[in-house]
């Protein structure tokens, strides 16, 4: 068992690294990896403590994206919305926080403080996870859903169509991804791009 | 936009015309918006507009580099780009700046920094809010990270979503260069 674990970690490892070089990551339809961050409160999180969770929108955001900030709002709304249905928001900060000071823990605590995000908001330590996911910038959304596999990535993209005007947004690829996995139907739009600001490594 | 003015030139006409202290309204405080846009050294395009000018077929070869004024690594190897297109121009080398600063930020940031850093390539910027559509028209390749950057010579194309180094820059140009 303890040969199949480091074997399995050996992949993990060897798989981010190519991640990494190709810059691929995940694909819809890939098992996400879990993880064990620490959130602003001091706690480590997993995606496994969510126990009743049905799934996850996993947010690769931070403070100092000006497209991550315009999306503040709607994140959290997001979890308002989605939380208490089975799809809580899971944040994380991807940033290397020597690069963007601006980024770290305690910034994240104070704009998680003045925001009232209701939603973890994880730092990614090491930079481990994002290349594991392949996120390239922030914001970026990986939808997941609980299989007996493991968390089945459904959705990777944008939030929404328009970053500049929530008023004006047409279409809500997180929302109409969420809805239908709630629905047990097919996720219709299973991958969008947008702008953001590069991951800094 | 010039309505606008107007109207605000208007408010204020009538904010005098009832106050009845000796307030004084300085109306050079309030922003300009027509003289602001007149000022601005940048074309703003939507996606249709900005298309014909990643697609031209004129036989140069044009370097076309996708930046901010709030994204770092963007702002770090501009004076690369800068430089690239000042050694190469006489080689038929043409630099396109394609800023994707908000529109709220044109004239508070990226004219500011144009003027401020003396930018000599041509800069437009898109405002273009269906990014799902515009971005892998593009570059299929493309996450939407920036900075990201187009070589392209007639059919030649080449699409990379990194940092470049001046000499990183002109390796690659010099694939295109006769």
């Amino acid at each position: 068992m303890k040969i199949l674990k480091l074997l399995t970690v050996m992949l993990v490892t060897l798989s981010a690294i190519t991640t990494k070089l190709n810059g691929q990551g995940y694909n819809v339809g890939d098992m996400a990896t879990d993880f064990n961050l620490e959130n602003i409160d001091g706690n480590m999180v997993s995606l496994s403590d969510y126990k009743d969770a049905k799934g996850f929108i996993v947010t690769f955001t931070c403070n100092t994206c000006p497209y991550a900030v315009a999306y503040e709002d709607r994140i959290e709304a997001l979890n308002k919305k989605y939380a208490s249905k089975g799809f809580p928001v899971i944040a994380i900060m991807p940033n290397n926080t020597d690069v963007m000071p601006g980024d770290n823990m305690k910034a994240m605590q104070e704009r998680a403080k003045s925001k009232g995000f209701t939603f973890p908001y994880l730092t990614d330590k090491g930079q481990k996870i994002y290349p594991q996911y392949g996120a390239t910038k922030t914001p970026h959304i990986y939808i997941l859903e609980k299989t007996i596999a493991g968390n089945e990535v459904k959705y990777i993209g944008a939030i929404d169509d328009n970053y500049q005007d929530a008023k004006a947004v047409k279409v809500k690829y997180v929302e109409n991804a969420v809805d239908a996995l709630l629905k047990g139907e097919v996720v219709k739009v299973k991958e969008t791009k947008a702008i953001g600001c590069t991951i800094k490594v | 936009m010039k309505n606008v003015a107007v109207l605000v030139l208007l408010i204020l006409m009538s904010c005098k015309d009832t106050s009845t202290t000796n307030e004084i309204i300085k109306p050079e405080i309030v922003p300009n918006v027509a003289q602001l846009e007149a000022d601005r050294q940048f074309e703003v395009y939507d996606y249709d507009g900005l298309a014909p000018l990643l697609n031209k077929t004129d036989g140069k070869v044009h370097i076309v580099n996708f930046w901010a004024t709030w994204c770092a690594p963007c702002i770090k190897e501009l004076p690369y780009f800068e430089a690239v297109n000042e050694k190469y121009k006489d080689k038929g080398v043409e630099l396109l700046l394609v800023s994707l600063d908000f529109p709220n930020k044109y004239d508070t940031a990226l004219q500011p920094f144009i003027e401020k850093n003396n930018l000599k390539a041509k800069v437009v910027a898109l405002d273009d809010v269906d990014q799902n559509r515009w971005i892998p028209a593009i570059a299929e390749e493309w996450s939407g990270a920036i900075p990201a950057t187009i070589i392209y010579s007639n059919d030649k194309r080449q699409f990379y979503e990194k940092s470049f180094t001046q000499q990183e820059l002109e390796t690659e140009l010099k694939q295109f260069l006769k």
